[in-house]
């Protein structure tokens, strides 16, 4: 990995290396290793693809990528494979060698692995057809299925930390809470409260230490939507982090994140370190001479914690 | 047990913000949260006992009694709740002989509950350790059981 990054232009030139291999016709597959799709056996799909590859000498002609939650759980382990978008579900271990056999070197579409509409009994092929993401725009989500959430380099590839370079040497604060505002941005944590006004009032309020927290206490069962994002893309929960606390003017942020998630406390984690060591978080990020640190905090279980009081006080070692 | 708490405390510069993270490295280190080991991080951080307690108490995550070998966790979640996550404790229950905070009595598993584990799609879903069990059915608990025992 290189050394730390000084400027908007020293991540120009990084990103424009990385992406020089993007939107080229080389085969691709990517298979979810999400938190949902470990329990239907993702894991030995994974293993499978990588040990095929490797037995059948495509180490260059494939590009291989483990991702994040590809949104539809409920049919993993899940695999997509490009050029075509062609969605596979279900898959097995022993369905591995015929993928890369039929599907990757030949293009044929393996039917018995696709998504059968259970109304029409009508096969699909492109995950863009399919009636689940059909009607949905993914617009925070949506990059999960590009990257590996492991790789800084795989998020800056596809413009990563761009926004970041944008916000920190081409505008003041005022101006990036206006642009929020003019955006319509609004929080997702259940009061869809506007941010751009949040971000006003936490700029103009007195004292001079500020923080800024990421709740990721995600109490609702159901949606996992943050455990998806943390687990799945957590350098862009790093970058509206960051790009948030030079809006507001502080220097400490705090993410917040429940217990029960191993893999998005560890994906978020290596983030970290990984955004530290290219110099886009801590002392003079960028060379901007903005400096900014993370903390991350685990929860205990307590579903009252994700309010924001609450959550508080347990970052402050007390009972919330 | 004295020097693992000390460098834990260590770890975190002293810092009582942090109380909530050096209880849940100890009780990663010993699978529990002992008495002894609360005394010292009072005496040692200059927190009062009832303060460390009632964090110790109030989070489910944390427990004060030996916990066993392997933690087998029941999702009761929403979303396992609906697909009968109650009926696969009910059979934990009965397999393993304690009732949930329990542990058995050759210290092989202690049964907990929580709700939620971020993979509802699975659902009812059991952890046990690291491992995740999904679409869990009475007929699948004994087996799980049995890789662990
Ligand atoms: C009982 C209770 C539980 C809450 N749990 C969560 C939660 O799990 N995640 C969350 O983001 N916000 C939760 N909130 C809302 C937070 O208090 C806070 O309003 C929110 O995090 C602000 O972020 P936003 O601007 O993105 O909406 C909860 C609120 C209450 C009253
Ligand atoms: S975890 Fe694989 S699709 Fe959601
Ligand atoms: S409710 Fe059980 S995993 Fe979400």
């Amino acid at each position: 990995m290189p050394g730390k990054l000084k400027s908007p232009k020293e991540l120009e030139a990084l990103n424009k290396k990385l992406a020089k291999g993007l939107g080229t016709d080389k085969a691709r597959v990517s298979v979810c290793n999400g938190t949902a799709c470990r329990p239907y056996g993702s894991n030995p799909v994974v293993e499978a693809f990588k040990a095929e590859i490797n037995k059948k000498g495509l180490t260059d002609q494939v590009e291989f990528k483990v991702t994040g939650c590809h949104g539809f759980c409920e049919r993993g382990p899940i695999a997509i494979v490009e050029p075509g978008n062609i969605f596979y579900q279900k898959i097995k271990p022993e369905d591995v060698p015929e993928i890369l056999d039929k599907t990757v070197l030949n293009k044929q579409v393996i039917s018995r692995l696709l998504f059968k509409d259970p109304l029409t009994k009508a096969e699909i092929t492109a995950q863009a057809d399919l009636p689940f993401y059909k009607n949905q725009k993914r617009i925070i989500l949506g990059n999960n299925i590009r990257i590996d959430p492991t790789s800084i380099e795989d998020y800056i590839s596809i413009g990563g930390y761009s926004a970041l370079a944008k916000a920190l040497f081409d505008y003041q604060p005022e101006q990036i809470i206006d642009i929020i505002k003019q955006s319509g941005l609004r929080g997702r944590g259940g009061g869809g409260f506007t941010t751009g006004a949040k971000w006003e009032s936490c700029r103009k309020a007195h004292g001079d230490i500020k923080y800024v927290i990421v709740n990721a206490d995600e109490g609702d069962p159901g949606a996992y939507a943050n455990e998806g994002l943390l687990t799945g893309n957590p350098h862009s929960v790093l970058e509206g982090l960051i790009i948030g606390a030079f809006a507001i003017g502080s220097h400490q942020g705090y993410i917040y994140v429940r217990n029960e998630y191993p893999l998005a406390l560890k994906n978020i984690i290596n983030a970290m370190e990984q955004a530290g060591k290219l110099g886009l978080l801590g002392k003079n990020i960028l060379g901007s001479g903005f400096d900014f640190e993370v903390r991350v905090n685990r929860g205990g279980g307590a579903f009252i914690c994700g309010e924001s009081t609450a959550l508080m006080a347990s970052l402050e070692g007390k009972v919330g | 047990m004295k020097d693992a708490v000390t460098a834990i405390i260590k770890k975190y510069g002293n810092d009582k913000s942090q109380l909530v993270s050096i209880l849940q490295d100890i009780q990663s280190e010993y699978n529990y949260l002992p008495r002894t080991a609360l005394d010292k991080v009072s005496k040692k951080m200059g927190i009062p006992q009832s303060q460390v307690f009632a964090l110790a108490t109030f989070f489910r995550a944390f427990s004060l009694k030996e916990r066993g070998k392997h933690i087998v966790n029941v999702c009761l979640g929403t979303a396992c709740h609906v697909r009968g996550g109650e009926l696969i404790l009910d059979s934990l229950q009965r397999q393993l002989g304690v009732n949930p905070g329990g542990t058995t009595a050759d210290h092989n598993f202690t049964l907990e509950s929580v709700n939620c584990m971020g993979c509802c799609a699975t659902g009812p879903v059991v952890k046990i350790g690291d491992e995740y069990f999904g679409h869990m059915t009475n007929d699948k608990v004994e087996p799980m059981l049995n890789k662990y025992r």
